[in-house]
């Protein structure tokens, strides 16, 4: 898409410097001194307590926020110069609770954005059954149904499919799975590994649960009261000697791990 | 002379007169709707506007409508006596509910829904179109029921300024001291009040999309 894209090697996400307040809040900023990269086809899971700022490091990518200082590149271009309909249209976003429109059917959620982006009919229609079936939706028995009509794990599995419904390069996940039951949220997270390793997708991942970023990421980013305290491969990760790595692994039954 | 003999004898008078109460509360409704709702519109992403607005319609709600009418009067080009007078406070009695309830339906929505509409590169106008009008349209319909009711009340009123309708006899009836002429206004009156909320309650449900 971009011919920068190759000077900067395989870097689909990059944060220089940013750092986050919010103007009318005094204190300490949401994110500061954030530099990172993310490469192409990597699994970061951004983990963190409430309040660590992992959310809105997740929304300076689309753009629904601005960072306050440093800049935010996608392929190579500045979020903050390029088109933000454009940049979000090519970037999946899967939110805890789906957000799905609830005056639309399964199948309108899912076709929404090539919809937008104009695609003719047949076309959505047949995107619209695969990706229904990527997710384990049978088309013919959830294509008409509204999200009421859906248990929590299927209206996720319907958030997953339409964000991946026009093909984007990158994925972002607000806690996808934190309002489903255990046994179900392990489940669309296996099947999400799975989904993830055909996909070749950078994806980015929040989440405040350990094991979950242990399971899915490829790589695990811990953000502590806004910056950056670990950034580890997941089997290395219980071991980077951090409090708040130590605090993670206690609460999680690993103490052990972490000290080993 | 009862009530029932009274109506029956003065049925096609009161037919006529209903008939204009009708055309009078038709006309402000849809000229207060053609109004309130596109301004509704244009509120949603202007905060303090929005807070002038609704500050406005609500102002213009406290006046008693007698005093309403009687302040129009004198007033050029809007004023004068007779129905286009009338038409102009009930526009103004109507307005309210409606704004008040197209501003509310279409910003009090679940955030999850604004923010994927949002992060999926929806621009705002297709988000106020294809979103927010859509998830609004039972609440902006709920408005215009009230602001319905409220016109047809307030019609009667309108016939202090020569502008006729159901309020005809109840001006009369008070002149008369008689309650069988104040009811033939009234009980037609009520009775639309009714239908209206009736339909307008239908309408509404059928149209609510969750």
């Amino acid at each position: 898409m971009n011919a920068n894209a190759e000077n900067h090697r395989e870097v689909t996400i990059a944060f220089r410097g940013v750092e986050y307040f919010i103007p009318t809040r005094a204190g300490a900023p949401v994110l500061s001194q954030i530099s990172l990269e993310i490469a192409k086809g990597e699994t970061l899971l951004l983990l963190g307590r409430s309040g660590s700022g992992k959310t809105t490091l997740l929304r300076l990518v689309n753009r629904l926020l601005k960072p306050s200082a440093g800049e935010v590149l996608v392929n190579g271009q500045s979020v903050g110069e390029s088109n933000p309909i454009h940049l979000r249209r090519g970037i999946g976003y899967v939110i805890q609770e789906g957000g799905l429109f609830p005056h639309y059917t399964v199948a309108e959620n899912v076709g929404l954005v090539p919809g937008l982006e104009g695609w003719d009919r047949r076309r959505i229609a047949s995107r619209v059954e695969d990706m229904m079936r990527l997710v384990g939706l049978e088309p013919r028995e959830f294509a008409h149904r509204k999200p009421r009509e859906l248990s929590g794990g299927q209206r996720q599995r319907v958030g997953v499919a339409r964000a991946l419904a026009a093909d984007p390069a990158i994925l972002l996940m607000d806690e996808p799975f934190g309002a489903l039951d255990p046994v179900t949220r392990a489940e669309l997270q296996h099947e999400f590994a799975e989904l993830a390793k055909g996909l070749a997708k950078t994806i980015v991942f929040v989440t405040h649960d350990l094991h979950e970023a242990l399971r899915l990421g490829s790589r695990i980013v811990l953000l502590a009261a806004g910056k950056i305290v670990a950034d580890a491969r997941p089997e290395e990760f219980l071991r980077v000697d951090h409090p708040e790595v130590h605090a993670f692994a206690a609460s999680f039954g690993m103490g052990n791990k972490a000290r080993a | 002379m009862s009530v029932l003999e009274f109506m029956v004898s003065h049925r096609v008078e009161i037919l006529e007169a209903t008939m204009a109460h009708l055309f009078l509360v038709a006309v402000s409704m849809a000229i207060a709707i053609l109004i309130g709702v596109p301004l509704g519109m244009l509120l949603v992403k202007q905060k303090e506007l929005r807070a002038v607005a609704l500050g406005f319609a609500s102002v213009l709600q406290t006046i008693p409508s007698l005093a309403l009418f009687g302040f129009l009067i004198p007033l050029p080009f809007l004023g004068g006596i007779g129905t286009r007078t009338a038409v102009i406070a009930l526009i103004l009695y109507a307005l309210l509910p409606i704004l008040r309830n197209t501003v509310v339906g279409l910003t009090n929505l679940d955030p999850a829904v604004l923010e994927a509409a949002e992060a999926m590169g929806m621009t705002e106008l297709q988000i106020l179109v294809k979103v927010r009008f859509p998830l609004a349209l039972s609440v902006i319909l709920a408005g215009i029921r009230t602001a319905t009711i409220i016109t047809i009340g307030v019609a009667t009123i309108a016939a202090a300024i020569g502008a006729g309708g159901l309020g005809t006899f109840i001006f009369r009836g008070v002149a008369m001291v008689s309650d069988a002429v104040i009811l033939a206004g009234a009980i037609p009156a009520a009775l639309l009040a009714l239908a209206a909320d009736a339909a307008l309650g239908l309408l509404e449900r059928r149209l609510k999309v969750v």
